[in-house]
């Protein structure tokens, strides 16, 4: 994996398929913080995995203004069949083909598995990544450190 | 990860509030881990007496198990009728009992039943979702400290990151309790 993109680097822009006939460019979501929630593969056999604890968490993101987006190298059909089996309420992004292609641009693809990596970037209403992190390998993040991310820049924001 | 907030008066505690080791759990009524898990936690209680102070906090994943919350809101009537821990180890076990996704009404009142809890009251709390504020809170505590699923368990306001093992969380609570020494 090479290295994940630092904070102050602008987000490369990109276009993923969020459902089969629906695509979604990063770009658009311009003027109010983004959260890329990359994570390895849809399916894991734990109960509030990632995904399903930030949907749980979706209320408190939208509070600060934020959009979440999921990210990872499945393709829509296996990921439609994961956000109706786990309820979600976001959209996930099929980095799919070529495969990884957005998550190496971010600098978290794991090339030797095939996968993304677990990493999250909060992206501002600007489009500059403000935080970033890569998880262990197995090791779930958690919702904390996007919440202070997101309130550290409402808090600057509101001081400037 | 440190729990925030600290440990207060506002929430469910068992055993001595003077005790030196507090084990907070984050957990979700209908997940089958949660469930397995509390037989242990019971275990832990009784191996550490009065050195452990037990707190449950709720996490209910709504999405993924649609009964947690009603659940989560039937512990917490009980609790007005003096009953939480009882309604907390009869909903665990029923989930054990029956499998988790057999809780709902039906089960809350068979619960309620048998542990001779007004069943009005209960059905108005839970119906009215008088005490969703103070669960939804319980929820974005876990959040805020680093629950990142369930059970998550704390001790002395640490994130345990172990396997919820009698083995491991008592090897984990020896260990908290040496270095208060």
């Amino acid at each position: 994996m090479s290295r994940i993109l630092a904070p102050g680097s602008l987000a490369p822009d990109f276009t993923l398929a969020s459902a089969p006939d629906r695509k979604l460019t990063l770009s658009e979501f311009r003027g109010k913080p983004v959260i890329l929630a990359f994570y390895p593969a849809d399916f894991s056999p734990v109960c509030g995995d990632q995904m399903a604890l930030y949907n749980a968490t979706l209320d408190e993101f939208r509070k600060l203004g934020a959009q979440l987006l999921g990210i990872s190298v499945d393709g829509v059909w296996c990921h439609a069949a994961f956000a109706a089996a786990r309820h979600l309420k976001f959209p996930l992004l099929a980095d799919f083909e070529p495969k990884g292609s957005v998550a190496t641009r971010y600098g978290v693809y794991d090339a030797e598995e095939g996968i993304s990596g677990r990493a999250l970037f909060v992206i501002d209403a600007q489009g500059v990544v403000r935080w970033s992190y890569l998880s262990p390998a197995g090791v779930n993040p958690g919702a904390d450190g996007i919440l202070d991310a997101l309130e550290g820049m409402n808090q600057l924001g509101s001081k400037s | 990860m440190t729990l925030r907030p600290a440990v207060s008066e506002h929430d469910h505690a068992a055993g001595r509030a003077d005790a030196p080791l507090t084990l907070v759990e984050y957990g979700d009524y209908q997940c089958p881990h949660c469930a397995a898990a509390d037989p242990v936690v019971r275990a832990v209680q009784s191996a550490f007496t009065d050195e452990l102070r037990f707190v449950f906090r709720n996490f209910p994943l709504t999405e993924m198990h649609p009964a947690a919350e009603p659940a989560a809101e039937f512990a917490e009537s009980a609790a007005l009728q003096g009953k939480f821990w009882e309604a907390h180890d009869a909903i665990f076990a029923w989930s054990r009992e029956n499998g988790p996704a057999s809780l709902g009404l039906e089960a809350f009142e068979s619960i309620a039943l048998g542990l001779d809890l007004d069943p009005r009251q209960i059905e108005r709390d839970v119906s009215s979702h008088r005490h969703l504020e103070r669960i939804k809170s319980d929820f974005n505590s876990g959040v805020r400290s680093g629950v990142n699923g369930t059970p998550t368990f704390f001790i002395n306001g640490q994130r345990f990151d172990g396997a919820p093992s009698v083995k491991d969380l008592s090897a984990a609570l020896k260990a908290a309790l040496s270095a208060r020494r």
